[in-house]
């Protein structure tokens, strides 16, 4: 390699060098340039340059075939104006309660107490076996929950033939295919869907946490919501941020589970805004439009992530005392 | 590499249940029955996956879903494997899936190498951008690409899946890495640098093997992701030559052929493969997220 030969060619390590001149270093640190080479096309090829034309798009009107016509910020406009656009995101907030808030909490607790209750109190087999129960759907492709859960769902599906064997009888119902229920019952698909995933990432993260902490807690009386408050939280705070990133990142690009168990409807009370682009690109040609929807998701995407990225430097510094 | 953890808990344990029994003698069997609860309900979809996979649609029809199957019926089964030719589709997955996390992981580690360890100028911002990258909705980058592919050649092709998601995966991969190695011991890079080893070198026999559980558990973590993956093999695969599990399997709903039992067989057999793959890396999965948490 014609990168080892300079190195070689530079006799004088013998003597520990003590600070490198400036010139050499960087000159020592362009040749890493090369290795940034593959990755950065690549990303220019496949992120950076579709992405520019998804925001050339948004301001033609095309329908994929001919010549896009330029039609300004009128799209945006239109956007304004269009009530399946505004349901789509206030949908997404609920998404964001059903992927995010509850599974963050929920998952918090079940963590701590299968790690500190039953891991410790019981065999610590019998918390990897919960755990993996817990887990167990994020294994399945999404989309192939979508249509298990699609299929409970239905009116002569198994969840209504469980309403009647346990007496309910009288609460069947065409869950996904009433408006009123359609909602609720996608978020309790999405909240089974992702429970798993903060639980076994807190799991993971109390591990590292140093069991003096708690026995010293215990020793001095503390009860177990003291030891959850004043030990576990703080202690995975990371964690919790990268889980709580993750999370809303997912609820607000979700897409494969709506597409399987609803497709926005029944009357866009299930629509999302990933899934009203893909709608609008693929089923209606609209490209423009559809370009327009997908750019306000990016920007707003882009936004929560500054926010939480932001957030989270600013309790690291605070962390140590800044 | 921080990949060093679970202080097993067996040096503690002996002191511990002795003074517990007085203190938390039924409130722990509570707290156990209620998580065993939840993880019971949890469980209970893929009961009913079970139950009605083997099921005649005869069976289906008088008895509903939640009745036990009279025989042990495996032609819906057989119909969705054939129909649907399964092991194509399994193919199909498994090499778009296999492809993207050997790719990925390689830009990965190639990115990570010039940020991390060249600390190349500009790296915060370099790296931001990748976790940018990864964080889009596929949405805003699918048009474009359909369009271009389409022009090339490229769609309704494997290579066009396996392309996009390399780039993709490899944007986080490149975040985490990067991150990983910009805390790699400067002594053992100084060490092979005054043994006359090249860049090159240096990132073979000195970061890579160091590196090597970080990476196997992208590696992993690629596959699945990848192998779960829909909007853009839905876009990109049209036919049965080319589509993945996924794919396949949505758009056979509410098709004639797929009455509940099949559905269900279905349903079944294409979790099988992902269940199979967690249960063989569990444990490098489990050590790794944690490796991935530590900064």
């Amino acid at each position: 390699m014609a990168v080892s030969e300079t190195v070689a060619a530079t006799p004088p390590a013998a003597t520990p060098t003590p600070p490198a001149p400036s010139r050499r270093r960087r000159g020592r640190n362009a040749a890493y340039w090369l290795y940034l080479l593959p990755g950065a096309l690549l990303f220019l090829l496949v992120i950076g340059a579709p992405l520019i034309g998804t925001l050339y798009l948004s301001l033609t009107k095309w329908s994929g075939i001919g010549d896009p016509r330029w039609v300004g910020l009128d799209n945006y406009q239109q956007l304004l104006q269009d009530d399946v656009f505004w349901a789509s995101f206030r949908n997404t907030v609920w998404m964001l309660v059903a992927m995010v808030v509850v599974p963050t909490l929920l998952g918090l607790l079940l963590a701590a107490v299968l790690f500190d209750v039953i891991g410790r109190r019981f065999k610590p087999r019998t918390a990897a076996a919960l755990r993996a129960a817990f887990y167990l759907p994020q294994v399945l492709p999404v989309v192939v929950a979508g249509i298990v859960w699609g299929w409970i769902l239905r009116p002569d599906g198994a969840f209504n033939s469980l309403l009647d064997t346990v007496g309910l009888g009288a609460l069947r119902h065409d869950w996904l295919g009433d408006p009123g229920t359609a909602l609720p019952s996608v978020m309790a698909v999405m909240i089974w869907v992702q429970i798993g995933y903060p639980v076994v990432v807190f799991m993971a993260a109390l591990q590292r946490v140093d069991p003096e902490l708690y026995e010293a807690a215990e020793v001095d009386g503390a009860t177990w919501v003291h030891r959850f408050r004043a030990i576990t939280l703080p202690q995975i705070r990371p964690e919790t941020f990268v889980v709580a990133l993750t999370c809303t990142i997912a609820a607000l690009k979700v897409f494969g589970p709506i597409f399987a168990l609803t497709r926005g409807g029944p009357d866009n009370a299930t629509n999302v805004p990933s899934y009203f682009a893909y709608y609008t690109f693929f089923k209606k040609l609209q490209v423009g439009y559809g370009s327009a929807i997908s750019t306000v998701l990016t920007l707003i995407i882009v936004v929560v992530a500054g926010v939480f990225i932001w957030m989270q430097a600013r309790s690291e510094r605070r962390d140590r005392g800044f | 590499m921080a990949v060093t953890l679970t202080p097993s808990t067996a040096p503690v344990a002996p002191r511990r249940p002795v003074r517990d029994r007085h203190h938390r003698g039924v409130s722990r069997w509570v707290v156990l029955a209620l998580v065993t609860l939840g993880a019971l309900v949890m469980l209970v979809p893929f009961a009913f996956m079970l139950l009605n996979a083997f099921k005649s649609p005869g069976d289906y029809s008088s008895g509903g879903p939640l009745s036990w199957p009279t025989e042990f019926y495996t032609k819906g089964l057989r119909t969705y494997w054939t129909e649907v030719n399964f092991p194509l589709k399994f193919w199909n997955s498994a090499l778009i899936a296999g492809s993207v996390a050997v790719l990925g992981v390689a830009v990965s580690l190639l990115n990570a190498y010039a940020l991390g360890i060249g600390r190349v100028r500009g790296r915060l911002w370099i790296v931001g951008l990748f976790l940018l990258a990864n964080m889009l909705p596929q949405e805003a980058l699918i048009y474009p690409l359909y369009y271009v592919a389409k022009q090339v050649g490229l769609y309704n092709t494997q290579l066009s899946v396996i392309i996009i998601f390399t780039v993709i995966q490899s944007a986080f991969g490149t975040y985490l890495l990067a991150s990983v190695l910009s805390t790699f011991p400067r002594s053992l890079l100084e060490a092979a640098a005054l043994d006359g080893a090249g860049k090159w070198t240096v990132l073979w026999r000195v970061v890579f093997p160091n590196l090597r559980p970080t990476l196997a558990v992208l590696l992993i973590f690629f596959f699945i992701w990848t192998w779960n993956e829909f909007l853009i093999p839905l876009v990109m695969l049209i036919d049965n030559q080319t589509q993945t599990i996924p794919v396949a399997l949505a758009s056979l709903q509410g098709d004639r052929l797929m009455d509940a039992p099949t559905t269900n067989a279905g349903a079944l057999i294409s979790l099988v493969p992902a269940i199979l793959f967690f249960l063989i890396f569990q444990r490098t999965l489990a050590r790794g997220i944690t490796a991935g948490a530590e900064k």
